[in-house]
């Protein structure tokens, strides 16, 4: 559905992006992870034919985005980050407005409109200037306009950005439930919403992309080893070498521990779960065993390792926060 | 050619926004008080005519005592102080608050949003002007004879003037994000080009005389103003319109490509 070769964007001296490339299935939904001013947005301007690229080529729903414009224009709903609409418009006239510009019937503009206001939760405000609206419905309003035409892609550039946890979890819920028959496309630097709503993820860092595929693919292809976090109350030179004797266990590594007690990472093949022999292990000699927990080979650490260049171990500390705010919304 | 949505919605943003309502109150506050001067002005005129033998009669007409000096005067307040205003958002506005981003994603060609653009500031500036028509017609019925003839081509030079006007504002909104630079562009340009007469006159009978003379915006006017319908004045005024408007469209083609 979307097919982006070797894409080059120049402003002046500086490169924004340089030769992506990747494609998008349709019916998917994509993440588009990066830090900021990786060159998230400047892809999805491309994509939605709002500027032309330096070099390459992107092709939308087989319309090339640069020669045969209007085609993919009328195949697109995209919703910028920074959320631009007419403040001095009431919603419902608005949505009218963008779907009769995408070239709605008028039959079927009522009709559209009222079941765009109706997915996206904003029927209620649907007579009020859209100035005065809050953060969160103007971003609804703005995925409204993007979908009120029925498009077959959405290019969503941080669709959540700014929301409260409702309604973060509402948005998500929504761009889930168009799947299947929509391609989408999103951006983003929130982790945990590229885990809960994407099939797949690309990775841009600076420019290129770093990694790109489904996510348990990715993380399997960075972390081949599949590891468990050991916390016995005491530690012992014994322990490593005990834990190195179960089948399957490729290294074990000791953490520094507080409070006195011994924590270890012990990796093995990937397919093993070695947790019910380490218990037993435990049991056996005797050590009281504080915690065993199997850590996450998350799409965090890949990416921290692909866009920090931060070993795993050692990144656990930065999304902390992010994980926070993702198991208040996930009871 | 998906003109009409854009020109709709700029007509609706014009009244949800206090600007139609400003201009339209201002632009009526300040005829009506042109109106009322000049009428007061030509009825002592005619009084004292009447009195005197030396002024013969047939020089004083409603049309040329009244109605044309209030057409010089609309064509100034007006075009020059107030189309500014106008056209000043239209594009500036769309670029600060970035919703040209969607607008220009959007399937229409940058042509059909410049097209709605303008046809939708020419309508109100139509209804600015119709608005105005009610001088003539007062005139009309308290008795005095009008030249109809004269009002009309009076009216077709306004408007050829303001829409000239109304695409330079355009294109100089196109130039910046900030309105206040489009107004003071707009209204610089056409200050230049308003006053780029008098120095015709300074060169006596130069040749560079004769092309300020044709460049100056008020020299093309004056005929309309007469009752006299010239076609190079005509041209002149849609040649204008059109460079202007074609130069619009290539700034908003440059600023595609500068991202």
């Amino acid at each position: 559905m979307i097919e982006v070769q070797n894409l080059t964007k120049h402003y002046g001296p500086v490169t924004a992006i340089r030769d992506v490339s990747f494609s998008v299935t349709p019916g998917e939904i994509v993440g588009f992870l990066g830090p900021n001013g990786a060159g998230k947005s400047t892809t999805m301007r491309i994509l939605s034919c709002f500027m032309p690229a330096s070099g390459g080529t992107a092709r939308v729903a087989g319309y090339d985005v640069f020669r045969d414009s209007m085609e993919v224009r009328k195949r697109i709903g995209y919703l910028p980050e920074s959320v631009p609409l007419y403040n001095e418009m009431r919603v419902a006239p608005y949505l009218d407005f963008v779907a009769e510009v995408k070239g709605v019937g008028r039959r079927e503009r009522r009709r559209r409109v009222a079941d765009a206001m109706d997915r996206c939760l904003i029927a209620d405000v649907q007579n009020r200037l859209i100035g005065t609206l809050s953060k969160g419905y103007r971003q609804r309003v703005g995925l409204a306009q993007a979908i009120v035409s029925d498009p077959h892609v959405l290019i969503l550039d941080e669709p959540t950005i700014g929301l409260d946890p409702r309604q973060i979890a509402e948005i998500r819920a929504l761009i889930k439930s168009l799947a299947g028959e929509h391609t989408v496309i999103l951006s983003t630097h929130i982790l945990p919403e590229v885990s809960m709503v994407c099939n797949s993820v690309v990775i841009i860092n600076k420019g290129t992309i770093v990694a790109q595929g489904p996510i348990d693919l990715l993380v399997e292809q960075f972390f081949p080893s599949s590891r468990v976090e050991v916390e016995l109350a005491k530690s012992d030179p014994a322990v490593r070498e005990a834990m190195r004797g179960i089948p399957g266990v490729v290294a074990v590594t000791e953490l520094s521990s507080d409070g006195g007690g011994g924590r270890y990472v012990v990796e093995s093949a990937r397919a093993r779960d070695v947790r019910a022999e380490i218990f037993q292990l435990a049991a056996d000699k005797r050590w009281s065993l504080r915690e065993l927990r199997r850590v996450g080979m998350t799409l965090e650490e890949v990416f921290m390792r692909v866009v920090a260049g931060e070993e795993p171990a050692g990144a656990e500390a930065a999304p902390a926060a992010v994980t926070e705010t993702e198991a208040e919304k996930t009871p | 050619m998906r003109v009409w949505p854009i020109f709709k919605k700029e007509i609706r943003i014009f009244f949800t926004s206090a600007v139609a309502y400003v201009i339209l109150a201002i632009f009526l506050l300040v005829m009506g008080w042109f109106f009322s001067q000049i009428f007061q002005y030509y009825a002592q005129a005619t009084v004292r005519a009447g009195m005197s033998p030396m002024m013969g009669q047939q020089d004083l007409n409603t049309t040329d005592g009244i109605l044309r000096p209030l057409f010089s005067n609309i064509a100034v307040i007006l075009l020059l102080s107030l189309m500014p205003l106008l056209t000043m958002r239209l594009f500036a506005e769309e670029r600060r608050s970035g919703t040209i981003e969607l607008l220009l994603t959007y399937p229409v060609r940058d042509g059909a949003v410049l097209l709605g653009k303008y046809l939708a500031s020419l309508a109100f500036y139509g209804i600015l002007l119709a608005l105005t028509l009610l001088y003539p017609l007062m005139l009309f019925y308290m008795g005095a004879r009008v030249e109809w003839g004269a009002v009309l081509t009076g009216y077709v030079g306004l408007l050829l003037m303001g829409s000239a006007f109304l695409a330079v504002g355009l294109f100089a909104s196109s130039l910046t994000e900030n309105q206040i630079v489009a107004a003071v562009t707009t209204f610089g340009i056409l200050l230049m080009f308003w006053v780029l007469g008098w120095g015709a006159d300074a060169a006596g009978g130069a040749w560079w005389g004769k092309v300020l003379q044709h460049l100056s915006i008020t020299e093309h006017f004056e005929s309309f103003g007469k009752g006299v319908f010239e076609t190079k004045d005509v041209i002149y005024y849609v040649n204008f319109t059109i460079l202007a408007l074609f130069l619009t469209l290539r700034s908003l083609e440059a600023r595609r490509w500068k991202g």
